[in-house]
């Protein structure tokens, strides 16, 4: 088993581990919100939204701005650094798999071509 | 060399559409009937679903491609020590436009992949569609870092491909 040492990794766990603070991540992966907007959207009190997204702030998962007196969340660079990391992985994954692919159909267009096409 | 393939190089583009959702698109030149042929004949996949380019090697590749066939391909990777497989059945099968599959390989219940070809001016589009059961699922995927279509014993595939 891979123990999970790193602090930052530790913090993520804990901020994960609760179905608001997941729930306020996904919403911030569709658009930006104020503390306001999310304490209405997930039935809680200021107060309480206001802890979950200071949880979520310490593990880098969310960033805030305040603007005026409206304090407004975004996804933290952690959070987007590391879905950005896994797309891409899986993009070059695929990329590789299409560049292979491409010497295949090179291959079965020649082959078509000397043997004459099948009717 | 053939210099017309080198420079007819297409790009792969990739989004993810939506919470559950990632999909990417390619185009070949080639008709839909030549890249679904070398989508679903086991001896043609094992020229090109494990890439030279990223050390990915075939342990053995079986694919029954008819609706409810099973398929199964089994990879070795120089940073794995034991081959990872993958498997699960297909869903739809039509010649030459499109593929429907499970991928059941994940603790629990993976993403459906669907690809369709559409051929135009004897090119032809592929669209990959893979949808997870929730965002959890891919989410869960995200966090640990584990590559669809690569598995658990791939994770250090990550840091290898970054370098």
């Amino acid at each position: 088993m891979v123990q999970y040492q790193q602090p930052a990794l530790d913090l993520s766990f804990a901020a994960l581990s609760d179905a608001t603070r997941r729930g306020v991540l996904e919403q911030l992966g569709r658009a930006d919100a104020s503390i306001t907007e999310l304490a209405q959207k997930f039935r809680m009190t200021l107060t309480g939204m206001k802890k979950h997204v200071g949880v979520l702030e310490d593990a880098g998962l969310v960033a805030t701005q305040k603007v005026g007196r409206v304090r407004t969340c975004t996804l933290g660079p952690r959070k987007l650094e590391q879905e950005a990391a896994w797309l891409e992985s899986y993009r070059q994954l695929w990329a590789a798999r299409f560049d292979d692919l491409d010497v295949v159909l090179e291959d079965l267009k020649h082959k078509e071509k000397s043997h004459g096409r099948k009717k | 060399m053939d210099a017309r393939s080198e420079a007819a190089k297409n790009l792969t583009t990739e989004v993810r559409k939506s919470d559950r959702e990632i999909v990417i698109t390619r185009t070949f030149n080639a008709p839909a009937r030549l890249v679904f042929e070398a989508w679903t004949k086991p001896e043609l996949l094992m020229k090109w679903w494990a890439p030279k380019s990223i050390g990915m090697t075939f342990v053995s590749c079986e694919a029954d491609v008819r609706v409810g066939g099973a398929y199964r391909f089994v990879f070795k990777h120089p940073a794995s020590p034991e081959p990872a497989a993958f498997f699960g059945k297909y869903l739809e099968v039509v010649p030459p436009s499109r593929l429907k599959w499970t991928n059941e390989e994940g603790p629990e219940g993976g993403q459906i992949t669907t690809v369709t070809f559409e051929e135009k001016d004897g090119k032809t589009l592929l669209t990959m569609h893979d949808l997870y059961p929730s965002k959890a699922v891919l989410d869960e995927a995200i966090a640990t870092g584990s590559t669809p279509g690569m598995g658990e014993s791939f994770d250090q595939l990550d840091a290898f491909l970054a370098a």
